[in-house]
């Protein structure tokens, strides 16, 4: 039955994110913003607290919500917080049990520890199938080697706690898509170092790494999937699918994520206007609303668009459906509609918009990194358009 | 708890319907288009499946369905799909079904719901917009003043869908500055039913502009009796009910264009291959389903008894927009093709600017 009434228990871990959102994380949100690579100690153990409420990360609809409000509290800061984060995610979805077992049972610990996930290389961002690093199997042992940029969390899975990520390699460059397998890489693993620590135009409570492999070495049961690489046939790339099935997952999450920053603005603005005395007339015919109205209007439903499908999305991966498409949609979506309606609301507030005495320009600049992280817009529109046009990628490239 | 699945009866509904749009109102759209007729077996046929009258209870003669915003919606998706004028016109009795059934008295059910559960099509109408450019649903020009044991109903209406077959329509009027109903039956003194409207588009939707002068009607007939109706309820239902259309409209365009996009080659391949037209494409069902998923929430908020009148007005504005947007870009893909009257995609187009406009033309 059509139903979106959360459960009483949906509510109540909801409002314990929004709070926590409103007591730990706004008071401190221009300082992280300001002072880009401080850590925020006394939040990260402040977080620690919150996995009695089903913890930060999850992939449910709660976990989404919740996920909402902390970026509605602070989108570098939610990205900052403890917790298996994409790489853990990586190892869910397509780790074995023993894996997930053996990597994941740190987050439940006392100490705080982070996962990251490495895909980007210097040379190749959206076009994945194309990374230069490589893993090569000596006995009983893979031996990484290559570059990995923009890998949030990075220093603090690696170095701060005893956290992993997950890089991907390829075990064989002439098998294209097919040799490109996910590896996990555990913190004080010999031969991984952290280096450059992005400075970034938002989210900078969010440590942004690279990570060089120079001859890392590690066990060979850290592969997540089959090791086999199908060489008979280099157009079957299902190995290569099932792996990247984990960003089916964790789009609605992003998708949270920048509709998170978008209510925050959104918020702002009309609470701006209340205080002002500027009322929204909802349903008054379109042709007797004042400019204002209508772009609050169409800031508003713009979020609404975008949480609908971001809902969809989360809502089918719970009851294991396939959302490939769906999480897609959701992502291109929330990433276009945070942008529009941050950049909206620096417009109607003026100068308290553009202003550092408030969070609004900040919020702006942190939405955009919905609209670039986990796919690019312009690459999720492709995933979509490739989906429903029933086109392979040589058919629409 | 979360939930995007409709019913097994909801889909067994929505499947009766889509079949319907896809054998009978797909056969004949282009035609009832050009000559402004649509054949009366399509018409009976619809009312057969009983979408007007599966809400009315046992007692009043109908089949005693549950009445529900969110069924409503998704049955006015499938027939706006299969065409928006002959959904329009199949579902118009319930624009005075359904305030009745909600808000009417016990003496307004019993005279007019029995009415609307026989075998045949029985036309009934409501009227709300007016021939103004800054028409208000809550500010009419209309207006209706007590006059001893009756209402005096004057103004001019305009888009009142099957008025001249109607056996009543209900007269949205200002009373004192409020907007309630007033049922005037057929052939009152003092309703006058102009000539039929010649519009942009919904050509097979036969609709009349009414003048009201000095049409006095008794005081049982203003709807729901001394405590009136609950309007704002009334115009949400039709927003949703308008919006759910808009995205029907929409995705019959989305999927011509998306079809053809595929087939046609230019420069070697289909230009669907194409960046430019994909992303059209893709961006296009990104909005039909946010705008559906939209739809959905403000429905069931109804259906809850909640006041939607935010929800409701944004998925309204929302879908006005997307719905141009989605039938523009399906004239836009099919280029000088999508400019003839051999292809759909242009009735779309027409059909789809008049959502900003429509207003209280559709109720579930």
């Amino acid at each position: 039955m059509i139903d979106f009434e959360l459960s009483p228990e949906e509510k109540t871990t909801i409002e314990a994110a929004h709070k926590f959102a409103e007591e730990f994380m706004r008071p401190i949100s221009r300082y992280y913003d300001e002072h880009e690579h401080e850590e925020p100690e006394e939040f990260i153990q402040k977080s620690m607290g919150l996995r009695s409420q089903g913890g930060v990360f999850g992939l449910g609809v709660a976990a989404a919500l919740r996920v909402e409000e902390y970026c509605w509290g602070d989108a570098g800061l939610m990205l900052a917080m403890p917790g298996p984060g994409l790489g853990g995610a990586a190892v869910f979805a397509s780790g074995t049990r023993e894996q997930i077992e053996r990597f994941l049972k740190r987050y439940g610990e006392d100490k705080p520890c982070w996962g990251a996930m490495a895909m980007t290389e210097p040379h190749c961002g959206s076009d994945t199938a194309a990374i230069n690093t490589t893993a090569v199997r000596e006995d009983n042992e893979w031996v990484i080697n290559g570059e990995k940029i923009f890998v949030t969390a990075g220093k603090r899975a690696m170095e701060k706690s005893n956290g992993l990520t997950v890089v991907w390699a390829t075990v064989d460059k002439t098998a294209g898509r097919a040799g490109m397998k996910p590896f996990v890489v555990e913190a004080g693993t010999p031969g991984v170092k952290v280096e450059k620590q992005e400075k970034k135009l938002g989210i900078r409570a969010s440590d942004t790494v690279t990570l060089v492999f120079d001859n890392c070495r590690i066990p060979f049961d850290n592969i997540l999937g089959s090791p086999e690489v199908r060489k008979v046939d280099k157009t079957d790339t299902s190995g290569f699918k099932k792996a990247m099935a984990t960003f089916d997952a964790t789009r609605p999450i992003i998708a949270a994520m920048a509709i998170g920053v978008a209510r925050a603005a959104l918020d702002f603005v009309k609470e701006t206007l209340e205080k002002e005395g500027v009322k929204i007339r909802y349903g008054l015919p379109r042709q007797k609303l004042t400019a204002l109205e209508r772009d609050v209007m169409e800031m508003e439903s713009q979020y609404k668009a975008a949480k609908m499908l971001m809902l969809r999305a989360v809502w089918m991966m719970s009851q294991f459906q396939p959302n490939n498409l769906e999480s897609s949609m959701a992502k291109v979506k929330a990433g276009l509609a945070a942008t529009r309606i941050t950049q909206k609301a620096v417009e109607i507030l003026g100068p308290l918009g553009y202003s550092r005495k408030y969070l609004v320009e900040k919020w702006m600049r942190d939405a955009k990194i919905n609209d670039i992280f986990e796919g690019t817009g312009q690459i999720n529109m492709l995933v979509v358009a490739r989906r429903i046009l029933d086109f392979t990628r040589e058919q629409l490239k | 708890m979360i939930s995007f699945s409709p019913t097994e009866e909801q889909q067994m509904i929505v499947n009766m319907v889509k079949q319907f749009a896809t054998d009978e109102m797909r056969k004949v759209y282009r035609e009832c288009d050009e000559n402004g007729e649509i054949p009366q077996k399509v018409i009976e046929t619809a009312w057969g499946l009983g979408l007007v009258s599966s809400c009315i209870p046992e007692s009043y003669g109908g089949a005693g369905g549950e009445r529900s915003v969110l069924t409503g919606v998704l049955i006015a998706e499938e027939l706006a799909w299969g065409d928006l004028s002959m959904a329009m016109h199949v579902l118009c009795p319930s624009l005075f079904v359904l305030p009745i059934l909600e808000m009417g008295t016990e003496q307004q059910k019993k005279k007019y719901l029995p009415l609307f559960c026989g075998a045949k099509f029985t036309a009934a109408t409501a009227a709300l917009v007016e021939p103004k450019f800054n028409f208000d649903p809550n500010a009419l020009s209309t207006t209706a003043s007590k006059n001893g044991d009756s209402y005096v109903l004057n103004g001019e209406k305009c888009f009142v869908p099957l008025a001249a077959e109607s056996e009543a329509i209900l007269v949205y009027a200002a009373e004192d500055g409020q907007t309630q109903g007033f049922i005037v039956d057929k052939g009152t003194p003092g309703l006058e039913i102009k000539e039929r409207e010649k519009n942009m588009g919904i050509k097979a939707l036969a609709t009349y502009e009414l003048a009201l002068k000095d049409c006095r009607v008794p005081r049982e007939n203003r709807l729901g009796g001394d405590k009136g109706c609950d309007f704002n309820r009334l115009l949400n239902c039709s927003r949703v009910a308008l919006a759910a259309m808009a995205v029907g409209v929409a995705k019959a365009s989305y999927e011509y264009a998306r079809d053809y996009a595929k087939t046609r080659v230019a420069f070697g391949e289909p230009i669907a291959s194409r960046q430019a037209i994909a992303f059209m494409l893709a961006e296009t069902a990104i909005e039909i389903d946010a705008t559906r998923l939209m739809v959905w929430e403000a429905a069931w908020m109804l259906d809850k008894k909640m006041e939607a009148t935010r929800e409701a007005s944004l998925v309204k504005f929302y879908a006005d927009d997307m719905v141009m947007t989605a039938t523009d870009r399906g004239v836009q893909i099919l280029g000088g093709h999508g400019y003839v009257r051999e292809h759909p995609v242009e009735l779309w187009f027409r059909n789809g600017r008049g959502f900003a406009t429509f207003d209280g033309m559709a109720m579930v």
